[in-house]
Formats: structure tokens, sequence, C-alpha cells
């Protein structure tokens, strides 16, 4: 039977590591190179790297991270933010990332995610959604709506929609990041997850507002998502990558105990 | 040295990395010569079957790779190079090396409900002992991304098992060739101590 998947995301900005509440308030707490070594040795299933590099002129500091990283760890790590065009894809994946993330660049173009999977197959392209709680109309009918930016510029497009066109397109993996969640360690969006993982036939990874092992359990318990991405909960030391996975075994949810 | 054999199926920096991790030569080559010249082989990749078989064609590597295996040289099948040593494969329904009996299937995915591809961790239970899995702890598990699946007409020539939709095949030995459907590169430690024991192994399928 398939684990659940345990993936520390690491926010990274001019080549540090950084971890917002919110999107707002980043402070810096090391370096992506030696806490993903270490998230390795912890027992870590994937890492998640989010580049919130503000300039496209640094972007060659991530590439040299990414294959500072494809040294050290031998596990699959995904790349995503400030990913705009075919040749970032293309670059973060030679450097040795298994996946790269897409996010508000499919947005603005579908075509980014099809071109991408035809030419690296459909595994290596993770659609990254930021999803926020709206109210229902015409135009929203899942009540949930992408928005993009970090957060900033809404849409007009709905979440639900959005994830199965991705799919048809070719996206291989869908990571959702609930906007309302995000940051406040008060658990996962679960309405939100179990709507979309029901509803496409890739691997959802459930993103935003984990702060107990608790919360994990809640979300991969009953197949809401295949995979949870967290964060602060791991990287100020609160748990251990162990910690969740004994708590998440104990009650019954297939995890990689071994490593 | 080892050949990482590259026919333009995805990434093989990877297996190339983990190799140098191990402090094992290996190069990366299309070159027969080199293939023909190497003391063993790892047959890689990501992508479609179809493609993959008329890249190997192209290049005459298809021809090369079945000349290691009767030379007794180890080789080592990854993911697709796993899937492209058998028969037949229903994806593209491409005729492929036929190395072993059998064929690649796809993943049944309306009965079960479950995703297709098959990505992420699982484990592998092994029917046999074999000299590439020793020292790897039994509970081990490993990352595999698929949605076809290899199914040897010999039943011998399954070497692990993994339940996924079915139980599948997901590693397989026919003397001196080993074949695995996860990535071995992307599966941590253990995965690691199978690649270290196939660039120690003699090629024989057995364990004192």
């Amino acid at each position: 039977m398939l684990s659940k998947r345990i993936i520390p995301c690491l926010d990274v900005r001019d080549g540090k590591l950084t971890k917002g509440v919110r999107f707002k308030g980043n402070v810096d707490i090391g370096d992506p190179v030696e806490t993903a070594a270490q998230y390795y040795r912890d027992g870590a299933d994937e890492i998640v790297f989010y580049d919130i590099t503000a300039s496209h002129e640094k972007r060659d500091i991530m590439i040299e991270t990414v294959r500072k990283v494809a040294e050290k760890i031998f596990i699959p790590f995904s790349v995503g933010g400030g990913i705009r065009t075919f040749e970032d894809m293309r670059q973060v994946l030679l450097a040795g990332a298994e996946k790269v993330s897409v996010n508000s660049a499919a947005i603005r173009n579908p075509g980014i995610i099809s071109e991408g999977a035809e030419a690296f197959g459909s595994q290596c392209i993770v659609l990254g959604m930021d999803v926020k709680k709206v109210q229902v109309t015409d135009r929203i009918p899942s009540g949930y709506e992408m928005v993009i930016d970090g957060g900033r510029t809404s849409t007009g497009i709905d979440a639900l929609e959005w994830a199965k066109r991705a799919e048809a397109l070719g996206a291989g993996e869908i990571c959702l990041n609930s906007i309302d969640a995000d940051g406040t360690k008060d658990g996962y969006e679960l309405t939100l997850n179990r709507l979309i993982s029901s509803n496409v036939n890739i691997p959802v990874i459930a993103s935003g507002g984990a702060g107990t092992p608790e919360h994990i359990f809640d979300v991969l318990r009953d197949d809401s998502a295949d995979a949870a991405l967290i964060a602060s909960m791991t990287h100020f030391g609160s748990y251990t990558i162990k910690e969740i996975k004994t708590y998440l075994h104990e009650r019954g949810v297939k995890v990689r105990m071994t490593w | 040295m080892i050949a990482i054999i590259d026919y333009n199926a995805g990434n093989l920096t990877s297996v190339k990395r983990a190799m140098d991790r191990l402090g094992r030569k290996s190069v990366i080559t299309d070159d027969c010569s080199s293939i023909a010249r190497a003391e063993r082989i790892i047959f890689p990749g990501v992508g479609a079957a179809g493609r993959a078989m008329t890249d190997l064609k192209k290049k005459g590597l298809d021809r090369a790779l079945i000349e290691a295996f009767n030379e007794k040289k180890p080789i080592l099948g990854i993911c697709l190079g796993t899937q492209i040593i058998m028969e037949r494969s229903e994806e593209n329904d491409t005729e492929c090396l036929g190395i072993i009996r059998g064929k690649v299937k796809r993943f049944a995915v309306e009965s079960s409900g479950l995703k297709v591809p098959h990505m992420g961790w699982n484990s592998v239970m092994l029917r046999r002992k074999h000299p590439l899995f020793q020292g790897v702890e039994p509970d081990s598990e490993f990352y595999f991304v698929h949605s076809y699946y290899p199914l040897p007409d010999d039943p011998d020539r399954v070497l692990g098992e993994t339940d996924y939709i079915a139980r599948f095949a997901s590693a397989l030995s026919a003397g001196n060739l080993a074949a695995m459907q996860f990535h071995p590169e992307k599966s941590g430690e253990p995965g690691l101590k199978i690649l270290d024991n196939f660039c120690k192994w003699d090629g024989r399928d057995y364990v004192e």
C-alpha cells in the first residue's frame, strides 16, 4: 500500500531560508541546503522549495541552490515560485529537481502546463494552487477562488474547475494551498482538500495551516490528501518528522517509518 | 566503469549523482562501443515506451543492451528501463527488447478509485534473497512514479512485489540482469544501498 507523504516546505529568498506567516514578515532561519540535508536524514519523504526571490535576475542563485541540494539528498524534491517560462522549468529540472511547480504563470498561460508535461512528463509538473474561500456565485460555483501573486490578486477563476482543467492539460500533481489557513496553525482546510482530491485523479498535497500532528492526521486519514506539506511546525523544532510519522503510524495512517 | 545508458529518456543525472555519492565511476553515454567496454550497465529512464524504443533503435542501443546481457554483464534496469526489457508494452503498443518474457500493462484505474500514476513510497516484498537487496531492511520503502508495470510470464523472474491497485512485480531478476520499477536513486539510503550492491555485484543470481 502506498504511504502518505510528509513534505517539509522550505521558503527560499536570495539563497536563504525563510518562513513567512500569511506571506508577510519573513525572517531568515537558515541555509536551505543544510536544512534539506537534515530533513533527508530525519525521514522527510520529499522536499518542496519555494523560491520567493523577488527579482527575476537573481534566479541563478536558486539554480545554484538546487544543484547543491541534488548532490546531498536522494529523495525527490520540487522547486516552485517564480517559474514563468518553459526555460525556467528546464533549468530547475536540469539542475537536479525531480519536479517543478507552476502557479501564477499557469493561470496566465495554461499552455505552460502542457508544454512542460509534453517535454518532461506529467510526473515532473506540479500545479501550485493558492485558493481563497469566497461566496458561491455563478462564476465561482465551488465557493473557492484561485488567487495569484502570493495571494494579492484575485482571478475570478473557480478553483475546482481550474484543478480539473490543469489535470487535463497534463499536471501530474497538485499542491493545494489554502490562503485562509496558511500560517494560522489551526489545521488544513479540510473541505477544500476533500473537494479537490475527490474530483481529480492526480495526487493532492495539502498545504497551509498545519500546527500539530493531529492536523496532519485529519487531512490524511480519509484520503482528503495524498501528502501533507509542513513548514513552521518542524522548522522551529516543535516537532520532528519522526514524531509526526509515529503519531500517524500509531493511528493507522500508512507512512514510511524506515529510512 | 559503469555505463548509464542515455536515450533521451528523462533526467539521467540523478542516477549519476547517486553514483558520485557512492564514489563509483560512471558515465552517461549513448555510444555502443562505450557500452561494450563498460564493466556494468545501468538502464534508467523516465518517459513513454514508444518514443524510448524508437530512440534506442536509432542509436543501436537495443542491440548493445542485448549483447551486454548475453555477455553476462551486470545490468540494472530502472523504471522505464525495467519495462523496456520486457517483450511488449501496452504503452503506445510498443515492441520492446524481450530480454524477459512477458508484457507491460497499464494500471486499471476505473476499478479501484486509486490514483494513476502510482506516485510515492511503497514497500517491496521480496520473494527470495538477492545480492542487490543484501543489507536492505525488509520494511524499507522505495519511491515509485509510474502508470505501467511489468508482468513477466515466468513467476521465477519476480524478485519482489508491491501492492497498488493490483499486486505487481516491482523487482525482477534474470541472471545477470536485475530490474526495479521504483527509483533506487530517489529512495534514500535503502535505494543507495541497492545501487552500491549493484556496483559490487558479480552478476550471479544467488546469495551465499
